[in-house]
């Protein structure tokens, strides 16, 4: 019996010992004070997949490729329109079916040799150039869902620092893509000693270099000092995974981790009131919206359309299922994104209105309609069966009887797909902050051939031919009047009803300085500092 | 005893067979596509075929069964989905977290548990025993994840005495070998840099602590329960009789066969923890194979569920074949027979 109380007394000192230790954390000491210097820990939600961002798909993996890669235009800090980056000018051909890249001089990858015309090359065709030798480590997924294949012809090395890419059609939304994590140029010497394994050496020419790392656990990177941008402020950053929202909240409020990344929005109003954490918000580059099948009775009707906008309160929406992590919609496109037009009147919620245009359409006493609800929970949409409860409450108001259904949900993108529904909820996120990119794929014409993308199924003409136009026009400031008016026809017709936007919120400590949200959803630290 | 051993080990054969093809039939059966899973909104029409055909989904069950079993005998679990790796190096890089803190949890649970549940037995019906008992009631019916973000809260955040997750000190930048930490660690010990195995040790104490909670219990009321059971016993009266002191009657003659059942029990509950601690390790930071499982499960990347499954249960076979030889070793009764 002694000797157990021995044992336990040894642990107990043994707990003590290590809880002194603890306490003198290395130091991170500044250099002089100033902006420099200094390790900051960014607290996320899970792990890359892999760091060839050619390869992936997923945010996390690109979280990581970022830090390391450049491209050669890249989006404005909290912007959705493009810089110069590793490409200092760009000229299209007046036809619009090729464009020349100046490449920024004396700029070096992380390995040494030296970014030219043959790595972008290199960068390009390996995603698309059959015979190419890193082809075979592909799937290229992103260069496929960007439709890349049907637009670029060519990359060729003019000169050293000249590159030009020869296009298949005109199509304005490229130079977006091109700012994408997938386009980014990797070292063509380190691709040869890796092969498939760059995954996990990535080679770049970004603000940090790649150091180590941990699967599930953290990735470490290190300034870059040759960086050919302003001089990168952090000696080091560490993506370190903290899979639990509320973990990952202890962690910051211990001061483990600087940032945290995907709060619950439970927590955010406690956030904001701790001493020493701030918290910054801004609009994510999604939709969630209830399409309606125009193809389908009542929903073949402008007024009933019109009419389920008026009768569905976003707002109430939006308080009961987002909370803190959304904003209610009214057009098609996020507010962050170029083009948005905030001259739109919304829809407000007005059951009377609803009635009269019901009864004007010939339903004075409303009718049944089935509801399709998601059975996933996305940034865009939480909780898809509450929010159609609410719809289906409010929607009773106005004597439209609402039956909620859902399918698992591989089912359920295949008959939303095929349009087996009469009114069905879905969303969506996009990739490249291009406004084609959510009104092509997601309300033209020709993406309501099934599987159709346009699963409101309309088809409008005017619509379409806004938004061809826009596509081949390469002047932003004409395309931005072009998108401006399709989203007037979208809000007359009324395919959809929108829902929402999420909301990304970044709690961080108060020492965290200049750190930006980008819409697209990069998470970029070249700029930020710690405050001493 | 050598054949009895052998017996075992035969035994492990079908049953490993079993578990292999209940694997496959499961996820086969599962509803939903999951090609079209994968691909979620984005999908086209080529890409779903595609994607079928490179899964061999487009063959009939019964030939998928065929190549699945071709390719289990040889360890190939194929290449994760998501990742393109292969399954095996992802189980080989998380599995050691897993072992390492299942081991610290099964440790603390067994010393505590067994040490609670003898003076549980032997102080009976006073309120030491009442006090251990409803203890154990309490930590069987915790929630994991809610016991163990309490704790956090309290010794991590509150108390600032343990670390919030994590296997190490990021700021070490320590890179693992065998990604079993304390082992890694250790090495540094004595070579001026103790604080390396000092922090894998100081970041283990919550988790395995929060995991070994409903263990520590249940081995509790087992060991309580059976030394009462043999503490009724006549030899124990003869014992006793003798005029030897209670406290070597309890630990150097009721306690070898009141261990008994309280082995099986281990057992059985370190299996458990290996797919048990899926929370924990989600709480913690804890990079192990649970955590692991949950993401490929999420994902539908079949070939990842798989071989995670096959290699927690696989593991569960073997720690109960271990078992059974310890209960032999310990039990003549059994060897005998």
């Amino acid at each position: 019996m002694k000797k157990i109380g021995k044992i336990v007394m040894l642990f107990l000192m043994a707990t003590l010992f290590l809880t002194s230790c603890s306490k003198d954390d290395v130091k991170e000491t500044a250099a002089d004070g100033g902006k420099f210097g200094g390790v900051l820990v960014f607290g996320r939600s899970g792990d890359s997949v892999g760091l060839d961002p050619g390869r992936e798909t997923d945010g996390e993996s690109f979280y990581g490729s970022t830090q390391v890669y450049d491209t050669l235009v890249e989006f404005v800090p909290g912007q959705t329109s493009i810089q110069p980056a590793l490409a200092t000018s760009w000229t299209f051909a007046a036809d619009g079916l090729s464009v020349k890249f100046n490449l920024r001089e004396g700029v070096k990858f992380h390995d040494g040799t030296p970014f030219n015309a043959d790595a972008v090359v290199y960068s390009i065709e390996r995603q698309f150039k059959t015979d190419h030798p890193a082809y075979g480590f592909g799937p290229w997924k992103y260069w496929g869902y960007m439709d890349m294949d049907n637009i670029v012809e060519s990359v060729t090395a003019l000169d050293d620092l000249t590159v030009e890419f020869k296009l298949k059609k005109r199509e304005a939304p490229f130079m977006a893509n091109l700012a994408m994590d997938f386009a980014s140029i990797v070292s063509p010497t380190a691709g040869a000693k890796y092969g498939a394994d760059l995954t996990n050496h990535p080679v770049g020419t970004g603000p940090f270099k790649f150091v180590s790392w941990i699967k599930d656990d953290s990735i470490v990177f290190e300034k870059n000092p040759e960086f050919w941008g302003d001089e990168v402020y952090l000696d080091r950053l560490i993506l370190k995974v903290i899979p639990d929202a509320t973990a990952r909240w202890l962690a910051l409020q211990k001061g483990e981790v600087d940032i945290i990344d995907f709060p619950s929005p439970e927590d955010l109003d406690i956030m904001e009131a701790t001493e020493g954490i701030k918290v910054i918000q801004q609009e994510g580059l999604n939709v969630g919206y209830l399409a309606l099948n125009t193809e389908k009775a009542p929903y073949d009707n402008v007024k009933v359309r019109q009419a389920m906008n008026y009768a569905i309160d976003r707002n109430e929406i939006v308080a009961g299922v987002y909370g803190k992590a959304g904003k209610p919609a009214k057009n098609p496109i996020p507010p962050t994104m170029w083009s948005y037009n905030d001259d739109i009147e919304a829809y407000d919620y007005n059951p009377e209105k609803a009635k009269a245009l019901l009864a004007e359409a010939g339903f004075p006493d409303g009718f049944k309609t089935e509801i399709w609800a998601m059975p996933v929970a996305r940034p865009y949409n939480p909780n898809g069966k509450k929010v159609a409860e609410i719809m289906q409450a409010q929607l009773a108001k106005v004597g439209i009887e609402v039956d909620i259904i859902s399918y698992e949900w591989g089912t359920y993108l295949d008959k939303t797909d095929q349009g087996e529904h009469q009114a069905a909820m879905l969303g969506w996120t996009g990739d490249n902050g291009d406004p084609d990119n959510f009104l092509w794929v997601l309300l033209s014409k020709m993406a309501a051939e099934k599987p159709a993308g346009n699963i409101a199924f309309w088809k409008n003409d005017e619509f379409t031919d806004l938004c061809a136009q826009a596509k081949e026009e390469m002047d932003q400031a004409k395309r931005t009047e072009l998108y401006m008016q399709a989203q007037v026809i979208f809000h007359e017709q009324a395919p959809w009803v929108p829902i929402a936007n999420s909301v990304v919120s970044e709690p961080m400590k108060d020492s965290v300085q200049d750190f930006v949200l980008y819409p697209t959803g990069k998470r970029v630290f070249a700029k930020v500092w710690l405050k001493k | 005893m050598l054949k009895y051993i052998l017996n075992r080990l035969l035994l492990l054969i079908p049953t490993l067979l079993g578990v292999v093809t209940l694997v496959f039939f499961m996820i086969a059966l599962a509803p939903g596509d999951p090609a079209r899973v994968m691909l979620g909104e984005r999908a086209s029409k080529d890409k779903l075929e595609k994607l079928r055909a490179d899964l061999g989904l487009d063959k009939p069950l019964i030939q998928q069964y065929g190549l699945y079993m071709k390719r289990i005998v040889r360890f190939d679990f194929g290449k994760s989905i998501k990742s393109g790796q292969n399954v095996m190096d992802e189980i080989k890089e998380r599995f050691p977290a897993t072992i390492e803190l299942a081991l610290c949890a099964m440790i603390f649970a067994t010393v505590l548990g067994v040490l609670i549940g003898i003076i549980s037995a032997t102080k009976k019906n006073t309120w030491v025993d009442f006090s251990a008992m409803i203890g154990a009631l309490f930590g069987v019916s915790m929630p994991v994840f809610w016991l163990a973000l309490v704790m956090i809260m309290i010794f991590s955040v509150g108390l600032d005495m343990f670390p919030t997750g994590g296997r190490i000190d990021i700021r070490y930048y320590f890179t693992p070998e065998s990604n079993f930490y304390l082992l890694d660690t250790f090495k540094y010990l004595f070579k001026g840099k103790p604080e390396y195995f000092l922090s894998a040790l100081h970041h283990l104490v919550l988790p395995a602590i929060a995991l070994g909670t409903i263990p520590l219990a249940i081995i509790a009321r087992t060991t309580r329960s059976s030394m009462l059971e043999v503490l009724k016993q006549d030899y124990i009266k003869t014992v006793r009789s003798a005029g030897i002191k209670e406290q070597r009657v309890v630990y150097r003659y009721a306690l070898r066969n009141a261990l008994l059942p309280v082995i099986t029990i281990i057992g059985l509950q370190f299996g458990l923890l290996l797919s048990g601690a899926i929370l924990t390790e989600t709480i913690f930071a804890w990079p192990g194979i649970g955590k692991w499982l949950y993401y490929a499960i999420a994902a539908r990347d079949y070939p990842a569920v798989q071989g995670g499954i096959i290699i927690i249960s696989t593991s569960f076979v073997l720690i109960n074949l271990v078992v059974d030889i310890l209960y032999s070793v310990i039990n003549p009764k059994i060897r005998l027979q």
